[in-house]
């Protein structure tokens, strides 16, 4: 057992955490925020640059051969900095997916362009049911000589405005059980039929509404086998949920550095008012909750990245984070005062992701579940 | 990075875990929360001790296995999980030996250590005072130099493991005209010297594990000096890092855990089995969670000891988090048990034995003893967070 990071991990989180501070200011989140894209093409490259994008993809696909585990160290910075755009729906949740159970042909013709930062993807999986159980899904895609149709909604869809691909889950088998007739298709984003509403949401992302009518899929967009998309949409989200918990801990990471700053900082009663034990054992508490959010977060991510057996573990990673976030983030705003609950400070940015992050994926209820069932309840 | 443990260390595991359940088959003990403070079995700690499983960390030279202190949290894992009574050896195990490594003269490595090593060591910890708790530099109990001889004179409570106890670590004041923290040492001694006096104090389960102890005119030779005159203070600290250090801050009633799973797949209302009340599972599950986030933070504890630091900060956020998972785990059971919960060990139709209200009541005490959970927040803030001074 050893939890330290390797010399190369260290270095991929210090460049992260620097280019991102450098990159991303707030008053950059804020501006990529309030815009219609929703991030920064000219970022976008140069993050791809970076090498980014193919990080967790082989190098003949133009990716540099890192781990999960690495990925997820990755996103545990842009956690930290806030990085909005579509950086998660297009690794994590198209790219990783194509490179797992994509034919030969699939991956050659997406995961170059992915690593190059060419393509944006994202997943379309939940619908106005809001569930990632099997049976929220009634898009159906039924057969019609060498297409499939698809018509449904699917609501909660990352990014789908700019999206060039989306993974669409839609049910091909209406007589199957609720988890036997479900295929994944590579959809064009453009494909005619195709139309989205961007949500308003509580971290300001872009959530879409995509609605599709009649949309025109060629046989060979499957993804997997047919009918038997099920397990891999439950790999998908499993992936998700713990890239999700790397953010989520930088992002209480920071909640935490910035609040004891604060608490060094600000005086009351002529003191720092980290100086008073009432304020000293709130960050205490904080810090316990940010350490343990890490600590089941990288066992996940390790157990993912070795491909070892880790549904009791991701369940127990998400469920914690979401509730975990929740209590940092309370005592983070009750350290800052009025000055946090300002839309000018910083920590907003925190509050509203933490939030976000909670439902997305799982919430802590879906994954509790998940936790009885390993343990045979 | 890397979560799992080396095939040694897995081999151990299964071999610790085989001679607990021989043990429990051969109806030598039954396991029992609180097992590790409360169970007093000269003979299983004699078997413990004959395998090598006392002194696992120390080096090779006196007399341990020189072994990892993943090894010992394995060790102590397991002997948690079964409740088994280890009460005997655990405190000298734990911390005194390791501290006699640390601070003790070739002399007293050399007499003390085998007698901890074969598990003939039933150690009191002699620290807190009627008026020194978690100011425990404010304590009066007085050593005072006499020839070769220091007397003691003065009182100890809340003493652990003092009713079975045949030695104790006693700290005492050296010099009353220093500042507090610098007139304290350490002594460690048997008690079968003339003037000591022990009072149980019965607590609130109706067990008696911590103990008024009094000492009045007690010659005790100076080699019972433990490291510096003086400077015990500052050795008490790093001790008190070890003794908050492992797994009994996590698994100290985890027999009723098992118990508790087990009773609800077994026990139907209203026509189901408890266990597949989304309300149950949501709240079994949720213990299951929070015991596995404080398995992590007790693993890495071990893993800082490996690297050869003490765990300050560390242990004191593991201990809090861990005895606070303790005391819910314990509420939680009673409360899904229901009007049942409140059956004691003594009852007729008590379920469980009646572990639940046991540990329910024996848990309020955890996250006072070795540091309450207030102190541990303190040594949080100031040596992790570096928030300025108090």
């Amino acid at each position: 057992m050893d939890l330290v990071l390797s010399e190369e991990q260290e270095m991929l989180k210090t460049m992260a955490r620097d280019f991102l501070a450098d990159k991303f200011p707030k008053t950059m989140v804020k501006e990529i925020e309030e815009g219609e894209l929703g991030y920064s093409p000219e970022l976008w490259k140069e993050m791809a640059g970076l090498g980014w994008m193919g990080l967790a993809l082989p190098e003949k696909y133009g990716g540099s051969d890192m781990s999960f585990l690495d990925l997820g160290l990755l996103l545990e910075e842009m956690g930290r900095a806030c990085l909005p755009g579509p950086y998660f729906s297009t690794v994590v949740l198209g790219g990783l997916p194509i490179l797992d159970i994509g034919s030969e042909e699939q991956k050659d013709e997406y995961l170059p362009r992915i690593a190059s930062g060419e393509l944006v993807f994202t997943l379309a999986l939940t619908e106005p049911s809001a569930s990632y159980d099997a049976d929220g899904i009634e898009t159906k895609a039924e057969a019609e000589g060498a297409n499939y149709t698809i018509n449904g909604t699917k609501l909660f869809v990352a990014d789908a405005h700019i999206a060039d691909y989306m993974l669409v889950a839609a049910r091909t088998d209406a007589k199957a059980k609720a988890e036997e007739g479900i295929t994944i298709f590579i959809v064009e984003g453009k494909s005619a039929g195709i139309s989205h509403k961007v949500l308003k949401t509580i971290a300001n992302d872009k959530l879409c509404e995509v609605v599709f009518k009649g949309v025109k899929v060629p046989k060979e967009n499957i993804l997997g086998e047919l009918n038997k998309g099920w397990p891999e949409v439950k790999k998908i989200i499993q992936r998700a949920a713990v890239a999700k918990c790397c953010e989520m801990v930088g992002c209480i990471q920071q909640a935490l550095d910035m609040t004891v700053d604060y608490a060094k900082e600000r005086k009351q009663y002529d003191r720092p008012i980290g100086s008073f034990q009432v304020i000293q054992h709130y960050c205490a508490d904080m810090a316990t909750d940010v350490d343990g959010t890490r600590l089941s977060t990288y066992q996940a991510a390790w157990r993912l990245s070795q491909g070892l057996p880790c549904a009791r573990e991701v369940a127990i990673a998400k469920a914690w984070a979401g509730e975990a976030c929740q209590r940092v983030m309370a005592l983070a705003h009750q350290i800052h005062g009025a000055i946090g609950v300002t839309i000018d400070h910083d920590l907003q940015y925190y509050t509203r992701r933490a939030k976000a992050a909670e439902v997305s994926f799982g919430d802590a209820s879906f994954h509790r579940e998940a936790v009885a069932q390993e343990m045979g309840l | 990075m890397d979560f799992s443990l080396s095939e040694g260390q897995e081999k151990f595991r299964q071999e610790v875990s085989d001679f607990l359940e021989g043990e429990i088959k051969q109806g030598l003990w039954q396991p029992s929360c609180d097992a590790w403070i409360m169970g007093h079995d000269p003979e299983f700690t004699k078997r413990v001790s004959q395998r090598g499983w006392i002194g696992l960390t120390w080096p090779k030279e006196y007399g341990g296995q020189g072994l990892s202190f993943i090894h010992r949290l394995i060790l102590t894992e397991e002997m948690l999980r079964y409740g088994a009574p280890a009460a005997c050896h655990w405190f000298a195990d734990r911390q005194i030996g390791g501290a006699i490594v640390h601070y003790g003269t070739d002399e007293q490595k050399k007499e003390l250590l085998p007698i901890i090593l074969k598990g003939e060591a039933y150690v009191g910890l002699g620290m807190s005072e009627p008026d020194a708790g978690s100011d425990l530099a404010s304590l009066k109990t007085k050593a005072t130099e006499d020839g070769d001889h220091y007397i003691i004179d003065g009182q100890k409570t809340w003493t652990s493991g003092g009713s079975n106890m045949n030695w104790i670590y006693l700290v005492a004041r050296t010099d009353p005209d220093a500042p507090k923290h610098r007139g304290i040492s350490e002594f460690f001694f048997e008690t079968s010297l003339p003037g000591i006096n022990v009072v149980p104090i019965v607590d609130i389960t109706g067990g008696v594990h911590f103990n008024e102890v009094f000492f009045e005119n007690v010659r005790i030779p100076k080699t019972c000096l433990i490291g510096e005159k003086n400077k015990g203070f500052y050795q008490i600290l790093n001790q008190l890092d070890y003794e908050r250090s492992g797994m009994e801050r996590l698994m100290a009633n985890y027999p009723l855990f098992e118990a508790l799973i087990k009773y609800t797949k077994e026990t139907k209302r209203q026509g189901k089995p408890l266990s597949e009340d989304k309300l149950i599972r949501s709240k079994l599950a949720q213990l299951e969670i929070e015991f596995e986030i404080g398995r992590l933070h007790m693993y890495r504890v071990a893993m800082v000891m490996d690297e050869g630091r003490a765990p300050n900060w560390e242990s004191s956020m593991s201990k809090a988090y861990g005895t606070a998972f303790e005391q819910r785990l314990a509420s939680t059971a009673i409360e899904i048990l229901g009007l049942y919960g409140q059956l004691s060990p003594q009852s007729p139709r008590a379920p469980m034995q009646g572990m639940a209200y046991h540990s329910y009541l024996s848990s309020k005490g955890y996250s006072l003893q070795a540091g309450t959970s207030e102190i541990l927040k303190n040594i949080l803030a100031s040596r992790k967070l570096e928030l300025p001074n108090q």
